[in-house]
């Protein structure tokens, strides 16, 4: 190739291109700045929820005001963990609490924001207690809790359930006595999402606590000692080897990811009987299975109690909420319109109506009333029991543990339903990151 | 090879020559030589990405060199390497013959197997998982009960795939260089050949094939220092999975860093996947001969 005039003209446009790469870092929060930054996560209903809520916000405080980015969910995980590392985060960070928090509260980079609910208790008052349990770290609260919570739920085919002539199940014994049964009729008696792996994590974190209880999984996050390796831990590891030696889960489940819905498709097509998922899964298949859900085909339940269990059948577990930290990098300024959002912005009457419609329970007390009118009732009605009624409520394990643990935990779980692990070296393998 | 001779302006490109080279110089230290440095340096510390950076010398060394999934990453990208290598270099040394010859339809052909080139290795990848899913992808919709296997979901199956798709999608930019390589042969070989009887067959074998030699060595150093940075397609397609079936180096680099949190160990890898590269491209480079760069049309 010769050197042509257009590829010293290609060379020379380069080098403005790269002088404005170098500059990209600096579309972070300026200080002093009277505008305060907040990146959330785009996708619908929720965005519109999210955004509306700074929208009004912003009109009600001219002085005040909010800028908002939003990001698609694995990107934005990836994109903030840099942004905070490199000092560029937004004044409000949109989270899900737990580990992840704990690793910012441990950098610095996120305030505490423990004397502001000391000062302003109606607000905390206002919100469900068990919501503050993942934005607290060594007890100081770090993060503003949010939106909504998301038990996970055992959902069901009421019409596969009919035409096969059987009940949902109502004990393990029950969930193992309907596998044949489906498996015979060409139905998968479980749907699952198995190439994401926090979908398969979902069926252990019932079963540890069905079992064993809370304390279980309590242990392993208090960084005790071989905390794996409970006995109710190898019990409820080796029940669920169990379900997927008798076929359990629908055929090639570890190709599936739960991001394209496809999981969803399976129980609403009725090529699966039932599905353990998160409650954001109701508003899925109200858009996507046509009349699925408003002719009544969609079954939910709490998930049923394992025989000679310990653990309380009204326990749950799920994201207890979402969560908004300040970061310590802003300026006096726009922490000041961050807590004026969280005072008068977050979860205000009309957000939490919209919650409401998108299929979601607000972790706002007293909307009780709320609920009820809406189309969605009879299921709005039933997350709102297990969150106010649970005993324990835990966070996803994925969430709760640091990143370094919940990626040997997630990489672990898709193994151990490989059946390429046994459950002893599933607790081993988990026993050395413990703490970690 | 540009060959700037010619005697008149001799004396003054010299001075200026080295000159044009300053803006990709800078762009090399820039985007390159810094980095690697950076990386080189975070391999002996410890950081999680966002609290502050700890000096602790070897640590992450030993953390990556004692655990076993390096190993079984290093194993899978040469895996993925070597079979990928011998799946392309037939495939496109045959279809680059084939697209040498000078009829117009070829050209269209040519043009057509470009394709899969032009797109991206997400968009590839997201749409050979919909055509994959067991239950609503393509061997289903066509009620094809041999194509609606668990093609992502067993490790072999899902190897395939992998290896089928990278095949897929670069075959096209090699049988470019190929047929590049054969319309470089001087016509002349073939003529005497086909006059001491030859037939097709034959003069592939003994006048294309040795010919290709150099182009040989060029694709093939492009698909193997290639193959150490797939990373976008493997990602979306099946996360390194099932298990860890398909997880290659630079995955795990990836997840270790970004998804678990350690930047040191991450580093460590970058700093393995770096000198196996230049390795690699240096023991090529001596497979060719020293002869290698050097142009082989004069005295043809």
């Amino acid at each position: 190739m010769a050197l042509s005039r257009r590829t010293l003209l290609g060379l020379a446009a380069g080098v403005p291109a790269s002088a404005a790469l170098a500059a990209c870092g600096s579309s972070g929060p300026s200080k002093g700045d009277g505008t305060a930054t907040y990146w959330h996560l785009s996708g619908q209903p929720q965005e519109g929820v999210r955004t509306g809520a700074v929208e009004r916000f912003n009109e009600a405080n001219p002085k005040g005001q909010i800028k908002v980015t939003t990001f698609e969910n694995d990107a934005y995980k990836t994109k903030i963990k840099t942004a905070i590392g490199a000092g560029k985060a937004p004044t409000v960070i949109w989270g899900w609490g737990g580990g992840t928090l704990r690793t910012y509260v441990e950098a610095k980079q996120v305030d505490d924001l423990t004397p502001w609910f000391d000062e302003n208790p109606d607000i905390k008052n206002r919100l469900f207690p068990s919501s503050f349990g993942a934005a607290t770290v060594d007890g100081r609260i770090y993060a503003m809790p949010f939106e909504s919570v998301e038990p996970i739920v055992l959902f069901y085919n009421k019409k596969v359930f009919a035409d096969v002539g059987v009940e949902p199940p109502r004990s393990w014994n029950d969930i193992m006595a309907l596998v044949p049964k489906f498996n015979a009729e060409g139905i998968a008696p479980f749907s699952l999402g198995g190439q994401s792996r926090w979908t398969n994590m979902m069926w252990l974190e019932f079963l540890f606590d069905r079992i064993g209880g809370p304390e279980v999984f309590q242990a392993v996050f208090d960084g005790e000692k071989d905390a794996w390796s409970h006995p109710a831990a190898i019990e409820a590891l080796t029940k669920v080897q169990d379900l997927v030696k008798a076929n359990g889960f629908i055929k090639g489940f570890s190709s599936i990811t739960a991001d394209s819905n496809a999981d969803q498709a399976l129980l609403y097509t009725g090529k699966a009987a039932m599905m353990l998922h998160g409650s954001w899964s109701y508003g899925i298949q109200q858009t996507e299975g046509g009349d699925f859900v408003s002719s009544g085909g969609l079954g939910f339940m709490n998930f049923p109690p394992v025989e000679g269990g310990k653990g309380d059948p009204g326990n749950s577990v799920g994201n207890p909420a979402q969560y908004l930290s300040i970061s310590s990098k802003a300026s006096a300024k726009q922490k000041e319109i961050a807590k004026d959002f969280f005072a008068t912005g977050v979860l205000a009457d009309n957000e939490v109506k919209e919650w409401i419609d998108t299929g979601a329970v607000p972790i706002r007390k007293g909307s009780e009333k709320l609920l009820a009118e809406s189309k969605s009732s009879e299921f709005l009605q039933f997350v709102y029991g297990i969150a106010s009624n649970a005993k324990a409520f835990g966070q996803s394990w994925d969430q709760a543990l640091s990143p370094t643990a919940a990626e040997t935990l997630l990489d672990n779980i898709a193994k151990l339903f490989q059946l390429s692990i046994s459950p002893r070296q599933f607790t081993e393998n988990l026993n050395k990151v413990i703490g970690k | 090879m540009s060959t700037l001779t010619g005697s008149a302006g001799r004396e003054s490109r010299r001075s200026i020559l080295p000159w044009l080279a300053v803006p990709a110089l800078l762009f090399f230290v820039g985007f390159a030589v810094v980095p690697l440095v950076g990386v080189f340096v975070l391999s002996f510390t410890t950081w999680d990405g966002i609290g502050t950076i700890h000096p602790s010398g070897l640590t992450s060394w030993r953390a990556v060199l004692t655990n076993p999934g390096l190993p079984h990453a290093l194993w899978v990208t040469f895996l993925v390497m070597a079979v990928s290598w011998a799946v392309q270099t037939p495939a496109s040394i045959l279809l680059g013959t084939f697209l040498a010859g000078r009829q117009r339809y070829r050209a269209v052909l040519s043009l057509i197997y470009f394709v899969p080139l032009l797109l991206s290795s997400a968009a590839i990848a997201v749409a050979y998982r919909a055509l994959l899913d067991p239950n609503f992808g393509l061997g289903a919709g066509l009620g094809f009960e041999w194509l609606s296997k668990d093609w992502l979901g067993r490790p072999w199956l899902a190897f395939g795939v992998v290896v089928f798709v990278v095949s897929w999608q670069f075959v096209p930019f090699h049988s470019l260089i190929y047929q590049g390589g054969v319309q470089q042969i001087p016509q002349s070989l073939y003529e005497a050949a086909q006059l001491d009887g030859a037939g097709q067959i034959r003069q592939f074998f003994s006048i294309t094939l040795p010919q290709l030699k150099y182009t040989i060595i060029t694709s093939s150093t492009l698909m193997v220092i290639g193959s150490l940075t797939f990373f976008d397609l493997i990602f979306v397609l099946t996360e390194g999975g099932p298990g860890d079936a398909t997880r290659v180096l630079a995955l795990d680099m990836y997840k270790r860093g970004f998804q678990a949190d350690l930047m040191g160990p991450a580093s460590a890898i970058a700093v393995i996947l770096v000198l196996m590269g230049l390795a690699i491209a240096l023991l090529l480079r001596r497979l060719g001969g020293r002869d290698a760069g050097e142009s082989q049309l004069e005295g043809a």
